[in-house]
């Protein structure tokens, strides 16, 4: 018993060591993929045939394969091309952890365009009606009326797409980034203690996805302020929004 | 299906049964991305030195087998789980290892060497084309290694997770140089013809397997090649609880070494002999 638990505040310790480079890729791709998902969504939207198929295309292709598979294209397709090696990308490129933050970000992208999309439709055509005939102006009308309420929309889906992009950063130990599952993969081989190693790893992503969890709940309250406020009869808050 | 047909079914199983336990299955696992030593072939087929040594080893211990392929990084835990019976996969015997399974006699002698792109500045390093053991020549390897360290200082080196090439890497150079671990040969190999890396240390014979394709053309061998010490030998893995079967192991793989089937298997493979000299 006290041998498992100095291997498990061993294992512990060395894992938290990839927290930082966990946490950076699953941010930075989240933030640079969730701006392309709404360059898709506005493409899809927009009623424009070359703006709407591209996006489309693209949506399909990064949702319907594996992102194991957009990694390994990534990190070892591209570095084929010599011509791409000889380029002023492939400082970039060369580094694993550039590869797997671009993999990420592509990939959440797509999935993240359907959310966005999916809240920016949902918004109900007589509000944006009733802000227009107000005399707000389309820029006016998406800033105050739309985009709040679409994003009140998205949030528990978009919530989900980001606890699957934490968990999806281990992908990114196949290329060599050592972040947490890489760090759990090394320390099992020079262990051979899988499952203490494993639960310590799971352990770390559940502390990190729970955070996450929790940031979006407070998110959700803090857009809907009426359930804040159950006493406030219905009819007032139609009043108010008026 | 109707009953009758049903109790017939069951009951030709319960018969066919005893028959088969006769006839014992021994479950062997490699890797099967580790040419020559096991890879699979294009079509679909395990193949390579150890596939063939298993076969003979077999033989000798009368039993049935059947070779199953699994991801290097979870070879040994999964034989501690009894998902298979054995390990054979290019294993170097380490006291690491053996603190978790137990080995066989040795079928095989474990050379590392480091090879680099075309036109690398680290070509013809100090050492290329000598052999030296970390065990009985260990004064003239340390001599080699310290006229290498400083050439590979700050350089980009890639090997396979979870080998004695990383370990040794580790142990060498840690220090000195920037250590990318891979899950297989192949991708590092991929790598150092990508211009990721600057070097690789792997097993010798995979390495001059893996140099005559033509993706890796130009790629080098460079620097000794270093056998014993931590590179050591490679036998069998086998649960540290299955003596019965280590006891079969070491009689076949004994005889395999002394009637020369060993000797033969590795020209075979790897155009030169591998194996292990008492």
């Amino acid at each position: 018993m006290g041998d498992f638990l100095t291997f498990m505040a061993v294992s512990l310790t060395t894992l938290l060591r990839g927290v930082p480079l966990t946490l950076q890729l699953a941010l930075l791709s989240v933030v640079t993929g969730g701006i392309l998902a709404f360059a898709l969504a506005f493409m899809r939207l927009s009623n424009r045939v070359w703006l709407d198929y591209p996006a489309r295309a693209y949506i399909f292709v990064f949702r319907g394969t594996p992102l194991l598979v957009q990694i390994y294209l990534i990190y070892y397709g591209l570095g084929q091309f010599t011509g791409l090696r000889a380029s002023f990308l492939w400082p970039f490129l060369r580094e694993a952890y550039w590869c797997a933050m671009l993999a990420l970000a592509l990939n959440t992208a797509a999935y993240s365009a359907e959310v966005v999309r999916g809240g920016l439709l949902s918004v109900p055509s007589g509000q944006i009606e009733a802000a227009r005939s107000c005399g707000m102006s389309h820029w006016l009308t998406f800033r105050r009326i739309t985009l709040p309420l679409a994003l009140r929309q998205m949030l528990p889906g978009y919530s989900n797409e980001i606890i699957l992009m934490v968990k999806s950063t281990a992908l990114a130990s196949t290329i060599t980034v050592m972040e947490v599952t890489g760090l759990a993969a090394k320390l099992i081989s020079q262990s051979y203690r899988p499952v203490e190693v494993f639960v310590c790893a799971g352990a770390i992503y559940l502390v990190i996805n729970f955070a996450v969890a929790r940031g979006f709940t407070l998110l959700e309250r803090r857009f809907s302020p009426e359930r804040q406020r159950p006493h406030v009869q219905p009819n007032q808050i139609e009043e108010s929004r008026v | 299906m109707k009953p009758v047909m049903m109790i017939a079914a069951a009951m030709a199983v319960a018969t066919a049964l005893p028959l088969h336990a006769e006839e014992k299955v021994l479950r062997i696992a490699t890797e099967g991305a580790y040419a020559p030593w096991n890879f699979t072939g294009p079509d679909g087929k395990l193949k390579g030195f150890e596939i063939d040594l298993a076969e003979d080893l077999c033989k000798r211990m009368e039993v049935k087998r059947e070779i199953v392929a699994q991801a290097w990084d979870g070879i040994i835990p999964s034989l501690t789980a009894g998902k298979y019976d054995a390990i054979m996969a290019g294993m170097s015997v380490t006291p690491e290892r053996e603190k978790v399974i137990a080995f066989s006699k040795p079928y095989a002698a474990g050379i590392n060497v480091l090879a680099v792109a075309p036109d690398s500045p680290l070509a013809d390093l100090p050492g290329t084309g000598e052999t030296w053991s970390l065990t009985s020549q260990s004064d003239q390897a340390q001599k080699r290694l310290d006229e290498i360290r400083p050439l590979l200082d700050g350089k980009v080196i890639g090997v396979q997770g979870s080998t004695t090439a990383s370990a040794f890497m580790e142990n060498t150079f840690g220090d000195s140089v920037e250590l990318r671990e891979y899950k297989t040969a192949e991708e590092h190999n991929f790598d150092l013809m990508n211009s990721r890396l600057d070097a690789v240390l792997a097993n010798a014979t995979v390495l001059a397997e893996a140099l005559t394709k033509p993706d890796m053309a130009g790629a080098k061998v460079t620097g000794p090649m270093l056998s014993g010490g931590i590179f050591g030998v490679i036998g069998v893995g086998l649960r540290k609880d299955d003596s019965e079967l280590k006891q079969k192991f070491d009689e076949a793989v004994g005889a395999a070494v002394k009637d020369g089937t060993v000797s033969a298997l590795s020209e075979k493979w790897f155009k030169v002999d591998i194996s292990p000299r008492d």
